[in-house]
Formats: C-alpha cells, structure tokens, sequence
C-alpha cells in the first residue's frame, strides 16, 4: 500500500510506538519563541533537567511582543536569551535580527523537506510548505521535545485537496485557503494533515506555499504540507548545496518525500479555483467566509498588513502595487510590518516601504504585534480591522475588536477606500 | 491523579476558541494561578456571565471542536487552576486535545446525540458529574435525574492522566 507524505517522514522517524494510534517519532527541529517556551524552560528548572535534547536543532526568536512593551514581556525574552546561552543553542534571533518565527525561519533554511519540526505556536503547520510534517504543539510537548528530541502524534491520517484551474489577476494564494476553510470549516481537518496538490499549487511560490499551509490549523489541521519540487530545491539552495552535488540531485533526494501513487486519503478534494473571486471573513471563525465582492462598503477602523500567513516580500510588493501613488482614507489608520529583517531590508531596497509610508501607513519592526491583539496595533472595543492575518476570533486583536481576514491586495484597496473593498488587480473572475 | 469530579458547567455552542479560553494578553504570564480570573473571559456564548458562572465548576460539557485556534497551554491551565481538569465534548481540536491528556487532565469524546441528550435533560438544573475512571464512565446528576455515561480513554491517554502529563513519562521512557 503506498503511503502518503506524512506516513512517510513518520516510517523515517519512529522512536517507539506505546500503544493504539500513538507513534513517538524523532524530531529534525525544535522551534521556540518567547511566548510558550518560558513556563517550558522554568518547568525543567524545576525538575532540574535544564538540558537539551541538540542544541543545533533547537531555533530560538522572539517575536511576539518586540521590542518589549512591559517588565513580563522583557522577563519573558530574559528568560529565553539566558536559556539559550546557559545551553549554547547558536540560533538565537534576537532583536535587531529578529522575525516572525514562520516567515524567518524558512529564510534561514531550517525547514527542509521530510523534517520533522515542532514549536508552541499552532501556525507551525507553515513549514509544511516544504514537504515537512511540521506540527503545533503546547509547552508540555515543547518541552519534552526540548529535552528528549521527541514528540507523540496520533497516526497521521491525510486528507487531499487538489487544486486545478486558473486563478483570476488579483487573487491570490490567501483567497483560496480561506475559500476552502469556507468549504470545510474549521473542524474539517482536524485531526488530520492536508496535503495540497495540482497544478496551482506546482506552479506557486514557496511564499504563496507557505501562505497556504499557515492556514491549515485554521480548518483544525495537524498539518498543511506540499510535496517538494524544483521550486522547494530553488528555495533551499543556498543552505543545501554543499549536501549535494547539483539541485537535480538535491531534487531525487526530496522526490522520497513525494506522495505515492496509490496512497490511501481520508478524503480527496478537487477544488477548481478559475473564478474564484477575492475573498474575506465576516463574523469571528476563519471559516466565515464569503467575497469581497459582497462585503463592499464595510466599514473599518485599522488596516494591517503583516504576520506569519501574509508579510513577506510578495505580500508587501502585492500591497504595494495597489497603493503606489495613493493616499490611504483620513477615516482609518494603518500599519505595516513587514515579516522579518530580510524582508524589510528587501521592501526597503525596492522602493516599497516609501510607497507605504507616502501613503500614510506605519510601519512597524519585524513583530507578530497586532495579530493577536498583545501590541503594536491592538483595537479599541467596537473598532473594525481589515487584516492580512489568519484568525478573526472574538477579540483576537483586542477586547471587543473584530478582524476582516483578507490578503495584502484586498487590504490595501480597503486602506485607500477606507471600507472594504476589491483591489485594482482583480478584474473580475476569468480576468 | 487531578479530581474529574464535580459540579458542571454546560457551555452550548461549537468551536470554542482557546482566544475565548484565555485571551491572547495574558499570555505574558510566566505562572499559572496568574492566568485564573481570566478562564472564559472572551467567551462569545448568550447567556454566559463571567466570571459567576465558572465559580465552583469542576467539569465543562461542550460542543464540537472545542479548544480549538491557539496551541497556548495556558488554555487547560487556566482550567486547571479552576479546579476544572475534565472537558467532555463531542470532539476537540487536536493541539488542545494533547495539551490535556499532557496535563494529565481529561479530553472525553462522546457521539453528538448523547451530548444532546445531557444538554436538553441537564443543562437547566444544577448538575454534577461523578467520574469512575476505573470503570470508564461518568454518573450525571442533576434535580432527580441520573444517567450513567461510558466514555473510552486509550491506554497512552490513561498513562499519561495516571503519570500526571507526559514530562514524566518520557523522562521514564526516552
């Protein structure tokens, strides 16, 4: 019987299989960030099992609240930064170098296809993008995989969307997942991996990949993964090409990590996107979800462009376009943050940056910030955002706030217009 | 082993978010108990007061999907230092899920028609739960009704509940 991507990296990394569905596997990276890893750390203090499992396999940033805004986020850095020194892990991403741990840590070249990865933050499902199985977990986990390099998931068992068709100017890999997390719900997945196919997802971007499997935790996937390609190798080539002697022979190493022809899915989806139109939230479950087209004229407050789903370069050079020349409307305030160092030097290089702040947007360090509502752009009780993040729940940006989930284009026109609304790109369906 | 019985408090709707659970602000706690006046704070639920209706609780009865969103582990640490270590859903999101199991704290999974069942006999009266986790059922109680449950845990589950979370169990394993 053939095996799916995920059963594939799990045969490669069984460590011990306790009982029922249960595998314990071997993990490739640990990825930790100033939010959950702190109690993680205090707890093996306490035990006195301050250790870890390879310090070169552990990767470590703040980015969720920085620089810090008060004394327990500054404690919560400490924490961290102490950590990492005491137990020599070298990849340390502090700030000035820091980023969105799911949009700097690809940069870097730690996700590579058939890895395992873990992280105590739910959107870890990212790194999928690069044919690994690379899941959310709590602290707990986060901590024994900390200390023991291991980690127990229930057999994964995968689902299938494939997706066909042409996708119209100004729509974008942001309009399909939430399109499709409006087609399943957010707990079609759960449970399960979803492993996007098709010619869409062939010719799209490491970037649009990435933005893609973000989103998967969204309909309750344990994991969001694309088989690797030349465009997987393309992408890792400056971190791999001393492993091998060509990307032809990096690309056969990876092609192990392909699905079968004969895998066995859960459920197979076939998902033509021609015609699909740009697309938003309208209430507070990321599977609400509806076109642009019909929430015209909706009233917001703040516009944000940023976070793991939608700061990187393509994003900002997609908003960008739509604001060249153009002055965001008097009623809103908007915001800006591009994803890591690197993406911001980029912005900066190419002119983007001037285009945001010509037309009134702030922008902001390299930060998760506003998504969450911990800082840099929290809402006010009753104020509207339109955002390029990945969770609309009541109050995620601020008590009493509500968020419009959108991609960078969307976002942009609707900074101009002052309201919801479609951008200049998007031309209608078939366009 | 935590205490899986006591009073309960029914919160009717699906896809309970850990957002709702514990607010994403809080999570610049670095101690548990700082995280207690805060457990449902955003819940988006009519009818449901905070913080009054989670005084005395010791066990949630749910909907679909519930915990799901975030992979904070502050969420079953918010109802752990409720003295709430048992949810009982018709299913929960994945990360939460494993986030209970490793606090040694309880996830039970029954079919939707016999949540149905407590929610329309139960839901209205004061209600308690008395967990037998030997016999894998639960007692429900509430004015003068009473109703035996089954509910199945594995046996991974059930170790990691009786090792009180999974840190002592991999110390002892890996």
């Amino acid at each position: 019987m053939g095996k799916t991507i995920a059963e594939k990296i799990f045969a490669s990394h069984e460590v011990d299989h306790p009982s029922g569905d249960i595998h314990v596997i071997r993990l490739d990276a640990v990825f930790c960030h100033e939010i959950t890893t702190p109690i993680a750390i205090n707890d093996l203090v306490e035990r006195g099992m301050d250790r870890v499992f390879d310090p070169d396999k552990i990767k470590v940033v703040i980015d969720h609240v920085t620089p810090a805004k008060d004394s327990k986020t500054a404690m919560q850095g400490k924490i961290l930064r102490d950590w990492a020194v005491r137990n020599n892990i070298k990849d340390f991403f502090d700030i000035g170098r820091n980023g969105v741990c799911h949009a700097i840590f690809p940069e870097k070249g730690f996700a590579r296809p058939g890895y395992t990865i873990i992280m105590g933050d739910s959107h870890t499902c990212t790194h999928g993008a690069f044919g690994a199985f690379a899941a959310g977990v709590g602290t707990t986990d986060l901590e024994v995989g900390i200390l023991k390099g291991v980690c127990a998931f229930k057999y994964p068992e995968s689902m299938r969307i494939n997706i066909t068709g042409r996708l119209s100017s100004g729509v974008f890999a942001k309009d399909i997942i939430l399109s499709i997390i409006g087609k399943i719900g957010v707990n079609g997945a759960t449970n399960r991996v979803i492993e996007f196919t098709g010619p869409v997802i062939d010719s799209m971007t490491m970037e649009a990949r990435m933005t893609i499997c973000n989103m998967a935790v969204e309909a309750g996937a344990t994991c969001g993964v694309c088989a690797p390609d030349m465009i997987t190798v393309d992408y890792l080539w400056d971190f791999i090409k001393d492993e091998y002697p060509s990307k032809e022979s990096a690309l056969k190493a990876y092609r192990e990590y392909t699905p079968d022809n004969d895998a066995v899915y859960a459920d197979i989806i076939e998902y033509d996107v021609s015609g699909l139109e740009p697309q938003v939230t309208f209430g507070y479950k990321p599977d609400e979800v509806k076109p642009v087209s019909e929430m015209t004229g909706e009233k917001i407050d703040q516009v944000y462009i940023g976070s793991c789903t939608n700061g990187r370069i393509e994003d900002l050079r997609a908003a960008a376009t739509v604001l060249d020349g153009k002055r965001i409307s008097d009623s809103i305030r908007a915001i800006v943050s591009p994803a890591t160092p690197d993406i911001f030097s980029q912005a900066m290089e190419e002119g983007l940056l001037k285009i945001f702040m010509d037309a009134g947007f702030c922008v902001t360090n390299p930060t998760c910030g506003a998504c969450l509502g911990m800082s840099n752009g929290v809402l006010a009780e009753g104020e509207v955002c339109a955002s390029t993040t990945n969770r609309n729940f009541n109050g995620r940006m601020g008590k009493g706030g509500m968020v419009h989930l959108m991609s960078p284009a969307t976002a942009a026109a609707s900074a101009v217009a002052g309201h919801i609304t479609n951008s200049k790109l998007y031309k209608g369906s078939g366009g | 082993m935590k205490n899986f019985s006591g009073n309960v408090l029914f919160l009717d709707r699906s896809d309970i978010n850990t957002d709702e659970i514990i607010p994403a602000k809080y999570l610049t706690e670095i101690s548990k108990e700082a995280l207690k006046p805060f457990l449902l704070e955003d819940l988006k639920l009519d009818g449901f007061e905070h913080p009054r209706d989670i005084q005395d609780k010791s066990v949630i009865i749910t909907r679909a999907n519930f915990g799901c969103g975030s992979s904070r582990e502050h969420a079953p640490w918010a109802l752990e230092v409720n003295g709430i270590n048992m949810v009982i859903a018709e299913n929960f999101a994945r990360i939460f899920r494993q986030n209970i199991f490793n606090c040694g704290m309880i996830a039970a999974e029954l079919p939707a028609d016999t949540i149905n069942r407590m929610f329309s006999s139960f839901s209205d009266v004061e209600t308690s739960v008395q967990t037998d986790l030997k016999k894998n059922m639960f007692t429900i109680s509430g004015n003068d009704k009473t109703e035996e449950i089954p509910f199945s845990i594995s046996d991974f589950d059930r170790s990691l509940v009786e090792a009180g979370g999974w840190v002592g169990y991999a110390d002892k394993h890996y």
